[in-house]
């Protein structure tokens, strides 16, 4: 049972990361790898926000919006997206004042981040693949928690070599954003080669 | 018409989302492979964003600001599920293909961002032409790598066989490289630098200057 939930975990960090294999949350994933220190922030936040949304657009999902499930012959799973997009901006509103109201150092280190992450498409991105996958209530626990750590360690790893690169000699056009693309690229294939693991 | 036709142009390489405003990167690499498939986003995002910004262009006067983020996603939610109704309809392979990605185009940063920083601002019909100059100039630059990986990766073009695989008896070892995720990186990373050697205007600022080592220092000085 445990070893279920554990592959469904590495699976999701390393095997499908949803950065380097989906390329899910790119527009932030290079905008904020400059330094490590708000990487780790924005890391973190994403893991919060992607544990508790993917569990709870899960049971909405299956309680309301799935056929039949609200009463026999009912179908509503064409407003589906509607409904997680404004589920994830609810739940990250509601994040950001119980964090400020008990947890301000959280709050304080999370700052701008938190906001941004609404319109996050790891977020939304990891809503419907647990979704598609048809995933238990508890795997998508598990799926949430996994899909975070795994963007988490993306952007950290990233920011880490971004900040080693300031020293590096590096031609005109290639300069900021090309030099990120492909060092994501170089990246991919470390991720590729956990490809090999069977689980 | 001058300021239309600029609206329309303007985003394609003068102003590319992608290349240079960092927008929209997020679902469209994956969705590269092929490039029917590519196709089929690049049409499905650029409707969206020309309705989406002529929708918010139409009631910019009407929303009130704390609120306009919720308004603006609302209207591309509506839009993007159309969209996906209408792909699932009319061509169901495909749709189970890009799988969550149709869905993904909520969160487009190109389609909120020109929502915000132009349809805001402007008529609904110039927001529409902004919208579509914007869908083309992402279209741009998804085909050319979709082409890039189909042919290295496939030996195919638009599922056309180019060249025959050694698989089928043919002479082309297909590269499997362009068909991993990674390749689409490198192909944008080049794509960037390319477009930079042509509008150098566009070229980063880097952040910390490399001082010279003391041959060179003693070059210029002499």
């Amino acid at each position: 049972m445990i070893e279920a939930y554990l592959s469904i975990f590495i699976k999701a960090v390393f095997i499908e990361n949803i950065a380097i294999n989906f390329f899910l949350g790119m527009c932030t994933f290079l905008a904020i790898s400059k330094k490590i220190q708000p990487a780790i922030g924005l890391g973190i936040a994403v893991i919060v926000v992607l544990g508790l949304a993917v569990p709870i657009n899960n049971l909405i999902y299956n309680f309301f919006l799935k056929a039949d499930a609200l009463f026999p012959g009912s179908d509503l799973h064409f407003v589906g997206l509607i409904c997680y997009i404004g589920i994830i901006a609810a739940l990250v509103q509601i994040l950001e004042m119980f964090l400020d109201k008990y947890l301000p150092t959280l709050y304080n280190a999370l700052g701008v981040f938190l906001p941004l992450i609404t319109v996050n498409c790891a977020i939304l991105g990891g809503v419907l693949f647990s979704i598609e996958r048809n995933l238990l209530f508890t795997e998508s626990v598990v799926y949430g928690l996994g899909a975070g750590t795994g963007w988490a360690l993306a952007i950290v790893a990233l920011a880490g070599i971004t900040e080693r690169l300031k020293y590096a000699d590096i031609p005109e056009g290639l300069q900021g954003l090309g030099i990120t693309f492909i060092t994501v690229g170089l990246m991919c294939f470390g991720f590729l080669s956990f490809g090999g693991i069977s689980l | 018409m001058s300021k239309a036709k600029q609206v329309l142009l303007n985003p394609i390489f003068n102003d590319n989302p992608i290349a240079l405003q960092i927008l929209g990167i997020c679902s469209a690499l994956a969705v590269t492979g092929t490039l029917y498939i590519t196709l089929i986003m690049c049409v499905a995002l650029t409707a969206v964003v020309t309705l989406s910004n002529f929708f918010v262009s139409l009631i910019r006067n009407h929303i009130p600001t704390n609120i306009r983020i919720i308004v603006q996603i609302s209207i591309i939610a509506t839009l993007v599920m159309l969209v996906d109704e209408v792909l699932q309809a009319y061509d169901y392979e495909s749709s189970k293909t890009l799988s969550v990605f149709v869905g993904l185009i909520v969160t487009n940063c190109i389609v909120m961002g020109r929502a915000e920083a132009f349809a805001m601002k402007n008529g609904p019909i110039m927001s529409a032409i902004d919208g579509f100059g914007n869908g083309l100039g992402y279209s741009i630059i998804l085909i050319v790598i979709a082409v890039i990986r189909e042919f290295v990766g496939a030996g195919t073009f638009y599922g056309i066989e180019i060249m025959s695989l050694t698989t089928n008896g043919g002479w082309y070892l297909a590269n499997n490289f362009f068909l991993t995720p990674a390749s689409s990186f490198f192909i944008i990373g080049f794509t960037i630098w390319a477009l930079r050697q042509w509008k150098t205007d566009q070229i980063e600022e880097p952040e910390f200057k490399i001082s010279k080592n003391s041959l060179e220092a003693k070059e210029t000085s002499v």
